[in-house]
């Protein structure tokens, strides 16, 4: 069979740093091909390049169908029938699905567009993928979900016969997923072909005909479907076995340790209600469960940035009740949000600035003069201690990658010399070599007595670091593995609390 | 080249090697946002300079030209603080003429004449105290509250004199508007005016940069969200900001007081936000807030000076002279836009 695609000697050069080197993909009509890589392997850029927004270096083959073809612009991969789903959905909220459809290529005659012509049109492709909305829905109405399916539709709309789809289940709800699963065979059965981004390994064994992985901007291989497996796949990604990526060197003593939080019975109202835990010192707990199931709603209740409607506290044994974020970090408990762009980091400020943005009042002369001495001996040693890399501690954070900026973010952190640490997905879009680094610096401070609570919805990561995991599903607390609970902290036994099958029995 | 810089930031490589290629492009933007505009000064200058046959750099011009940025400067610096939270105040030209009325009504009563510039700071704070609880406790969008205090201080202002012009040929502190320091006898002076309004940027600037408000205000510009959940009290700063311009229209109002020995509630500060914003603008403060700096906003103010004094000196007539500024205005904003695109915010 012929490959539809076939990229080859494909590089791309920014500014003297090679995203790329002579990356290859090949095709073929009718098949799931995932894409898989750390972040920061290059997915992105050679997806970039296959959609037009970049233009690789001179050399780079690209063939579809056997023929050449020049991809400079979205348009002329447009043409060559390549449709891209990004994480972030390209769809206008505020139009209808039909409009949404046409965007750019409506159907008109001498300027008037023909709203019924296009209605009717998109009918019958939403028919095709059974979508339970019209052309006349408004986007802004639908379900991410939904969303998606508009998207997808769009792409069949515009005759595309290469789809890539980059991490689309992030934002999806399990029974989602599954539908999304079998558009996604519908489409591969009618010959469609398919480049499919993802993390989960779960996903890409389900789903993926053949893998192709990417690390540092080079090809590492192929794998067909038979050869797929989550182990096979992690070494060719991470370049070494699995088990050297966590380290857990402090060893928690469950029967003496202090109790250092204790929460009873909180509820927000809305996202979760009853939540209760205990963190004791020098213990690294996790807190599993699926998307959406209230995990970081609970961490920023706890953290007094979102009011509680029920619940006691207590913080080192006397009663902790925070009105808001400062509350919290005067009694030493802090919290890394989930979304370092959105909440966490000032882009455009320094790195010293960004670690020091807690403790600028505590060190400030006459409580407003900034101490910038202090500041700036504060980021040389979180530069140092963290290993950031950063040519120096004036340089803004927004130009850092994912990982160091996270280092950053934690540095912030480290600095109020907290008694109970929150991390809401702490090595979300990091590469790997910084995961490892923050594992480590996980355990150090578990070591030192600080009580963590991590966040995490990868599960061989909680796994790895965590001493105990809870579960939550739908806004409660389901259940305990690891620890003292005897259950054995597996994939299986969290998924079986995230979900709500069978309680897992005790090994 | 800009493009580039986020191009390497996504990019897989993160080794301190490779980061130095970014360093150049990004110090070229930043130091083009602060220093960006001080050549077209410069150049601005010299243009008219020769256009009015030497006319512009005498020692007299030059303090003409100080004198007429100076209130312009004041309003300015209050800008800034709004402006690199992410907001705008469109009142204070409005709170200028309520402090210059009440000023003037004060200072009109025998005992309590010499405290006429507390009134004018202290109704000038007060709008702008109001403007903020608004803004931060109803968390009413900025540019709609301060739209409606823009007219509705105004009518104040009017209601304040009976709608008529307040006269006090002896007001206290007359040398603030008039006088001028001799640096060099006969020669150089500086008006007190611009003494004040240097002043207020200096002050202005060891907030912002040296104390922890200042690196507050900069943070809630930056990233609202994130400054939440770093324990800032985000209400608190916008209340301060919004206060700091209406203080700021205060001492403008003095400033315009002692140099007209009058006020009119209908006239006074007419459209002085927009000279203001323009300033603030020009001088490569971001309009989503976060960065900029209060030199840039000097820098500004005084483009906006030499182009009213330089255009008067060469003659080009009143009408002109709108387009011109208009023009000025717009082509700041695209290089805001240009600006944005280097930043390291994508």
């Amino acid at each position: 069979m012929q490959p539809i695609l076939e990229m080859s000697n494909v590089s791309k050069t920014f500014v003297g740093v090679k995203a790329l080197t002579d990356v290859k993909l090949t095709l073929y009509p009718g098949e799931v091909h995932a894409l898989m890589g750390e972040n920061g392997a290059g997915k992105s850029t050679l997806m970039k390049v296959l959609s037009g927004a970049y233009r690789p270096d001179p050399g780079a083959r690209i063939l579809i169908d056997g023929q050449p073809v020049s991809i400079t612009d979205p348009i002329s991969s447009k043409a060559a029938g390549v449709s891209i789903i990004y994480q972030e959905l390209s769809l206008s909220p505020n139009l209808t699905v039909a409009q949404n459809m046409y965007l750019g290529r409506e159907l008109h005659s001498y300027g008037i567009v023909n709203r019924d012509r296009m209605l009717k049109d998109v009918e019958s492709i939403l028919g095709r993928l059974g979508a339970q909305f019209t052309g006349s829905t408004i986007v802004g109405t639908l379900s991410i979900a939904n969303r998606q399916l508009v998207e997808i539709a769009r792409a069949l709309h515009a005759q595309c016969r290469i789809l890539v789809m980059d991490e689309p289940t992030t934002a999806l709800s399990s029974r989602e997923t599954e539908g999304l699963f079998s558009m996604i065979r519908q489409l591969r059965s009618e010959g469609m072909a398919i480049v499919y981004i993802s993390h989960r390994m779960d996903e890409v064994y389900e789903l993926s005909d053949r893998v192709s992985v990417l690390r540092d901007g080079h090809y590492v291989g192929t794998l067909d479907h038979q050869q797929i497996s989550p182990d096979a796949i992690v070494r060719m990604m991470v370049g070494r076995e699995l088990s050297s990526l966590y380290t857990k060197v402090h060893t928690p003593d469950f029967s003496r340790a202090k109790l250092i939080l204790d929460v009873r019975d909180l509820s927000d109202g809305t996202r979760f209600r009853n939540c209760s835990l205990k963190l004791h010192a020098g213990e690294v707990v996790g807190l599993a469960g699926l998307v959406g199931a209230g995990r970081s709603e609970l961490a920023q209740t706890i953290y007094g940035f979102r009011p509680r409607t029920t619940g006691t506290m207590t913080l080192n044994g006397s009663d902790f009740n925070p009105r808001s974020p400062q509350n919290s970090l005067d009694r030493g408990l802090a919290y890394l949000t989930e979304d370092r762009r959105d909440n966490g980091l000032f882009l455009d400020m320094s790195c010293r600035d960004n670690t020091n943005t807690a403790v600028l009042k505590r060190d400030a002369r006459w409580g407003f003069v900034l101490n910038r001495r202090k500041a700036e001996q504060r980021a040389h040693n979180a530069i140092k201690e963290l290993s950031v890399r950063v040519p120096g501690s004036a340089y803004p954070v927004g130009g850092l990658s994912g990982g160091n900026q996270q280092k950053v973010l934690l540095s912030r952190w480290l600095e109020i010399e907290p008694r109970v640490l929150i991390l809401d997905e702490p090595t979300r879009g990091v590469d790997i070599g910084a995961k490892s680094e923050i594992y480590k610096i996980i355990d150090t401070l578990a070591q030192k007595g600080v009580a963590i609570l991590v966040i995490s919805s990868e599960l061989p990561e909680i796994i790895g670091i965590a001493d105990r995991i809870i579960v939550m599903r739908e806004g409660a607390i389901t259940g305990e593995v690891g620890g003292r609970t005897g259950i054995k902290p597996t994939q299986e036994n969290i998924m079986t609390l995230a979900t709500g099958a069978a309680a897992p029995a005790v090994a | 080249m800009l493009h580039g810089i986020e191009n390497v930031v996504a990019s897989p490589a993160d080794n301190p090697a490779r980061s130095d290629h970014k360093t150049q492009p990004q110090k070229l933007s930043s130091l083009f946002g602060t220093l960006g505009m001080l050549p077209v000064l410069a150049l601005v200058a010299i243009g008219f300079h020769l256009l009015s046959g030497g006319r512009f750099f005498s020692g007299q011009n030059i303090s003409i030209v100080f004198q007429q940025a100076s209130v312009n400067t004041v309003l300015a610096a209050g800008m800034t603080f709004v402006i690199l939270t992410g907001g705008i105040d469109l009142s204070v030209g409005s709170i200028l003429a309520a402090a210059a009325m009440a000023g003037l009504i004060v200072s009109n009563v025998p005992e309590l004449s010499y405290l006429w510039i507390f009134a004018a700071l202290f109704v000038g704070v007060g709008f702008g105290v109001a403007n903020g609880v608004l803004i931060a406790g109803m968390r009413l969008p900025p540019f709609i509250v301060t739209l409606g205090s823009l007219t509705a201080v105004r009518g104040i202002a009017r209601l304040m004199g009976g709608d008529t012009t307040i006269f006090n040929a002896e007001i206290p502190y007359a040398v603030i508007g008039n006088g001028s320091l001799p640096i060099i006898p006969g020669i150089f002076s500086v008006p007190w005016l611009a003494i004040v309004a240097l002043t207020v940027i200096l002050v202005s600037w060891f907030v912002l940069k040296r104390t922890v408000l200042g690196t507050h205000i900069y943070s809630v510009g930056g990233n609202e969200a994130a400054a939440r959940l770093s324990g800032i009290k985000v209400p608190f700063i916008y209340l301060i900001v919004y206060g700091i311009s209406g203080l700021l229209s205060g001492l403008a109002a003095i400033m315009l007081a002692t140099r007209l020995y009058a006020a009119n509630g209908l006239q006074l500060g007419q459209a002085y936000e927009l000279d203001a914003i323009a300033a603030v603008i020009l001088g490569g403060t971001s309009f989503v807030g976060g960065i900029g700096s209060i030199w840039g906003t000097l820098i500004g103010a005084l483009i906006i000076a030499v182009l009213s004094n330089g255009l008067v000196l060469i003659g080009v007539s009143d009408i002109w002279q709108y387009v011109i500024k208009g023009l000025v205005i717009i082509g700041a904003v695209a290089l805001d836009h240009f600006r944005q695109k280097g930043s390291a915010r994508t």
